[in-house]
This record gives structure tokens, sequence and C-alpha cells, in this order.
């Protein structure tokens, strides 16, 4: 049922949406907008002068091969965060929803990485890896690794690709206990009397009965992965070595704030824009419609 | 198909809960055997661990020769319908219907057999492509019990199966499985709150309460020959008057500030100055305008439910409820006498509200 609000005045509406419009137009559209006219402008090296130049920061950049280095670090990087945090947190959530003794503990204690800020969770990785320092880098020293992510594209890589999962992990898991708890339990009660051992009753019955949660997780990781991990990028390899771990949204910074081209970086941020609208795009289709079954 | 016999089954739940105190049960092979009781008596437990859905804290079930207190629920060769119905919402109805002969690893060609014949025994054939929630409640049931006969278990297994239908279809249901239990012969333990579905379907129906069971009998018994005050008030509708009386002569009992009621002495092992419970069922009083004998009752209203009149009132101390066939003599007076006939009045122990018929 639907609930109006009845106001006597035009003006109270208006100004119980302004806080939040105000907050939109500050830090959305303006910015937004702002990029979108950057995007057309080149400026020189010293920013004295500015020349309005259509497309042609769009034309540089997709005829450059950096910027597919980058799309292509960033499929990968998606990938491997997005495939690894959402099983890893599944496994965990069906773990924890068999009612054990402490689940409520478990439970907890496994939400904590959320709160951490992703340039701290970098951090902490960064330490625990260092290649001379780190307790773990020292461990794998010590069984032969060859352990550095300093200079080695993998390795930091796997390093950024660990502190990403171990953060997002909590979010999914989250979601993925809430999820399990909406499966009636004379489900899978029905499905262990029909003969269905509990890996068979998990890919059978659970895992299909997830599917809207997972499909849910999958884009708002893809997202995560696209934008929120700048921090952990940054914190941990920024972006080395060798542009390995650059994926667009540290190249829209490096490009921009440390390389100067602020008409490339702009034109980035526009292409990166037109990503999220479209995923965005896509999960409200898909959520409005739900993922049947 | 196979028996199942239970043996002091105890339930005790984390935190001390008792939900089944030690029940004792003996559910032969192809019988009918319904467990019915107010909610929290402990029958959906006893049949959850018939399942092995709960573990069995102490003593032994038998299913057949086997005692299956550590047999997974899976290989226990049960089958169950909820009272939800729990069908797998994202299969059509056909495929909830194979999903546990797959699981058994079925020839492909028997699972189609035995599926067709059971839709058509449920008349769910035109049905088998659709996915459960296109269907109604009276459906679902159905496909329910579908997915159970397909399976041709040992024991089916039902809980509350009928709670979430309206109260047409669950007539019909009602009739349904009793026409299916006729014609598969299997062994059945059905849970219920409801005495009236226990009265039709059961051949023994097991009344339990706070745990323990109260009467094994025949429906006929339970009603005619209820063992405990528990069973008496909770069998019919409305439920026995109970009155607390005392013996006063040989079929003989008094109850309080209201005359006496005779009782067929052979049938009860009492002393004269024994105090009891007097049950009288109450479709078996009668209602005089005057006369000698029988309980001095007050009238306060009436009930009418077309085929009886529930006539409404007090003898002494003791509410009464007089239920009057239409057609039947009624005197329509505020004192009236009540009569019953000896056989029809019950004794209870005051001290254990357990019957004062031997054994």
């Amino acid at each position: 049922m639907e609930k109006r609000a009845i106001f006597s005045g035009q003006t109270l509406p208006y100004l119980l949406l302004l806080p939040q419009l105000a907050i939109t137009i500050l830090f959305f559209y303006w910015p937004a907008s702002q990029a979108v006219w950057q995007s057309f402008l080149i400026e020189d090296a010293f920013g004295t002068s500015t020349q309005f130049v259509w497309f042609e920061n769009y034309q540089s950049l997709l005829g450059n091969p950096e910027y597919y280095k980058a799309m292509s670090v960033t499929a990968l990087f998606s990938t491997l965060v997005t495939v690894f945090s959402l099983s890893i947190a599944l496994l965990l959530a069906a773990m924890a929803d068999r009612q054990i003794r402490g689940a409520l503990a478990f439970r907890t204690l496994l939400i904590w990485p959320y709160a951490v800020a992703p340039a701290i969770a970098g951090v902490l990785w960064l330490f625990m890896f260092q290649p001379s320092l780190g307790m773990v880098a020292q461990l794998l020293r010590r069984y032969g690794v060859d352990w550095n992510p300093l200079l080695n594209g993998n390795h930091a890589m796997t390093l950024v690709v660990m502190a990403a999962v171990w953060k997002q992990v909590s979010y999914n898991f989250l979601f993925f206990l809430a999820g399990l708890a909406a499966i009636p339990r004379s489900v899978i009660e029905a499905a262990a009397i029909d003969g269905a051992r509990p890996w068979r009753r998990f890919w059978t019955i659970v895992f299909p009965l997830l599917s809207p949660t997972t499909f849910f997780l999958l884009v708002v990781n893809i997202t995560y992965v696209f934008f929120e991990t700048f921090g952990i990028i940054d914190a941990v390899t920024q972006g080395g070595p060798s542009k390995e771990t650059t994926t667009l949204v540290y190249k829209v910074f490096s490009d921009g704030r440390l390389g100067g081209d602020l008409g490339g970086s702009a034109a980035q941020s526009v292409i990166l824009l037109a990503m999220v609208v479209a995923l965005t795009a896509v999960q409200f289709r898909y959520i409005e419609r739900k993922v049947t079954y | 198909m196979a028996s199942v016999t239970l043996d002091t089954v105890r339930k005790v739940y984390l935190g001390g809960v008792e939900a089944v105190k030690g029940a004792s049960l003996s559910i032969p092979d192809g019988s009918f055997t319904v467990l019915l009781g107010p909610s929290g008596c402990g029958k959906s437990t006893l049949l959850r661990m018939i399942a092995g859905l709960e573990t069995v804290t102490s003593g032994t079930i038998r299913i057949g020769d086997r005692v299956v207190n550590d047999i997974e629920p899976s290989e226990r060769d049960i089958a169950m319908v909820f009272q939800n119905y729990a069908l797998y919402p994202h299969m059509s109805v056909y495929d909830n219907m194979a999903y546990g002969l797959r699981n058994r690893g079925m020839a492909k060609d028997e699972i189609e057999r035995r599926v067709a014949e059971a839709s058509r025994m449920l008349a769910i054939e035109e049905f088998l492509t659709r996915k459960p929630r296109a269907l109604s409640g009276g459906q679902r049931q159905r496909v329910a019990m579908g997915r159970a006969v397909v399976r041709d278990p040992q024991v089916f297994l039902f809980d509350e199966p009928l709670s979430n239908l309206d109260a047409k279809l669950r007539v019909q249901m009602r009739l349904e499985i009793r026409r299916l239990h006729q014609r598969l012969k299997a062994t059945s333990v059905f849970v219920t709150h409801d005495q009236v579905e226990a009265m039709t379907l059961a051949d023994t129906v097991v009344v339990m309460s706070k745990g323990e069971i109260q009467q094994v009998g025949s429906p006929t018994d339970v009603y005619r020959k209820p063992t405990t005050t528990f069973v008496a008030s909770f069998i019919g509708s409305p439920a026995m008057n109970l009155m607390p009386g005392r013996v006063v002569g040989r079929g003989m009992v008094e109850i309080a500030n209201a005359g006496t009621l005779a009782f067929d002495a052979g049938q009860f092992m009492v002393g004269e100055g024994d105090q009891v419970e007097v049950g009288v069922r109450p479709e078996d009083w009668a209602l005089f305008t005057s006369g000698e004998g029988g309980l001095a009752f007050r009238r306060e209203f009436v009930e009418e439910l077309g085929a009886t009149r529930l006539v409404h009132g007090s003898a002494g101390a003791a509410p009464i409820v007089v239920a009057i066939p239409s057609g039947a003599n009624d005197p329509e007076t505020r004192d009236a006498r009540l009569v019953a006939k000896a056989q029809a009045v019950h004794l209870f122990s005051s001290a254990t509200g357990r019957t004062l018929r031997p054994a």
C-alpha cells in the first residue's frame, strides 16, 4: 500500500528535499559535469592555456595500448576478486548457517573487516607481505618462494587481490547468510528425506535458491572492484610494478593527478561513469524482475 | 512396507526442555496411525525423530527390524509430507517428484513411469511442467503427496499436511489421503491437532499431551473409553463435561448441590466415599422438566448449530453443556432435570486423572 504524506504548503517538501539534493548536486552532478567538460579540453604542461578539442582525448585514449592494458588488468583483477570473495563468503556462510556453538561470535568476527577502510586494509596486507620485513613474506622465503611484489607483477596482483577479497568477503557473507536464512528449513529437510546428501543438497537446492542473492552480489562486487579498491591499490602497489596492477580507476588518478593529463584522465572517468551506469541499469532491471526460479 | 517401533523414546532439547518423555509405541505394518494432541505436546517432535530430522536423546526407534537412531534421513527409506508443502520452488512439478528418484540413481524410464502413475492417481498430470508457485494450495499439497508416493517408501510421514488448506479443501484432501492409503496400504504416521482428521483417518489414534502418550486406541476407543481426563476433554466437540463427585453407593455418584447420577458399577473399580471426576458427553445427556433422580440443571444460554443445539448451564458448581439433536425434546425451562444413561457415565480418579476402568 502506498503511503502519502500531505503537505499544506509548497515550501516544506522542497525544504526537506534540499539537503539530499544539495549533496547529490555538489558531490555528484557537478563533478560529473566538470569531468565531461574537461574531457573535451587539453591543457599544456604548465596549466597556462586550455584548448577545446572535442573528442581528441577519447581518440588518443582509445589509440593508446596502455589503456587497453589497464582494461585487461581490471578484467583480471575484478574476475579474481569477485570469484574468490563470492566463493569464500558462500563457503563461510554455509558453515555459519549450520547451528554450531559460538556461531554468533563467529559471525560477528567475520563482519569486522568490512569496517576497515580500504587504504588501511591495504597497509595491513602490505606489512604482512613486505618483501624484507613482512611476516608472511619471510615465511614464503623460507619455503623457497622468491616473494617480491615490488618487482614481480603476479605477486603484486596476488597481494592486491588478497587484500580486496579479504575486505569484501564480510559484505558478501552477510548477504549470503541472509539469503540462506530465507530458504525454508523444511525444503532442505525434504531434500534430505528425498535421499540427497549434504553436498548434493547444496548444489541442487541451496545454490539455485540463492541465485538472486548471488546475482545481486555479483553486480555489487564488480562495482566494488572497479572503484572502491582504489585505496588498496594506492596503498599497496601504486599501480606497479610496471603498471601490472594499474586498474582503470587507478589510471584515472595516476594520469590526472600524477601525470597532469587532466583531459585524458577526465575522458577515462567519463568512460568509467558510463560503465557504472550500465552496470547499475543491468542490476535494477534484473533485481526488479528478480532472477526467477 | 514396514512397521515402526518406538521404545521409551525421549527428546530433550538444548536448554533442558523435555519435548518427549519416554514414548513407547508400536505402529504395525500397513496401519494408519495418527498422533493427536494440542500444539506443544511433542507429536511433531516424535514424527521428526522417526524421520531423522531430530536426534533421539534416549530410547530406540526401529523401522522394520532396523534400529534407525543413527541413520541419516536419506537412508531411512521414508517419505514425508510437510505442513508448508516444502516443494522445491525452482523445480517443475515433474522435477519435484523425480528428485528423490534421481538421487537414488533410478533409470530414467522408470522415473517417468512412476511420476506418470502418481500424477494420474493424484490428478496433477496437467501441472507437470509448472513451477510450484503457479499452483494453488491444494494442488501443491497433491504434488507433495505425489513426491512421497513415487518413492514407494517403507513409511509415509505426514506433518499436519492439511492445516494450511481452507476448510472445504481440507475435507476433500482428507478423503483423498484415506483413499490413497486404502490403495497403497503403506504404513503411515500422521500428525495433527485436529481431532476430526484424527478420527476420520486413523486406524489407531495416539493422543499426546505434554510430551507423554495419553492413550493409544481405535477412534471409537478413544471416544468411548478415554483413559484420562485429558483424552476425555480433548476428544469430542464440544468437550466432555467433567465435574467432581463422590461415590455414594453401588453404582451411584453424587455431584455436590446438584443430585446423583447412576453409573455402570461393573465397569469401574471404586469404593463408597471415593472422590472421583465424573465425565458425561454433551450428547449423552437428556433434559426433562420434572421427575426424580438426575441433576438439577440451571439453563443459561443456547447455541443453535442447525443439526444440534447446545444448551449451556450448570449443575451445582459445575458448568454443563448439553447437546440436543434438532427435533429431540428440549423443555426450554430455566430449571430442569439432567439425566444420563448409566453406560454413558465415565469415572476418573480425582488424584491422577486416570480412568477407574480396570485395565
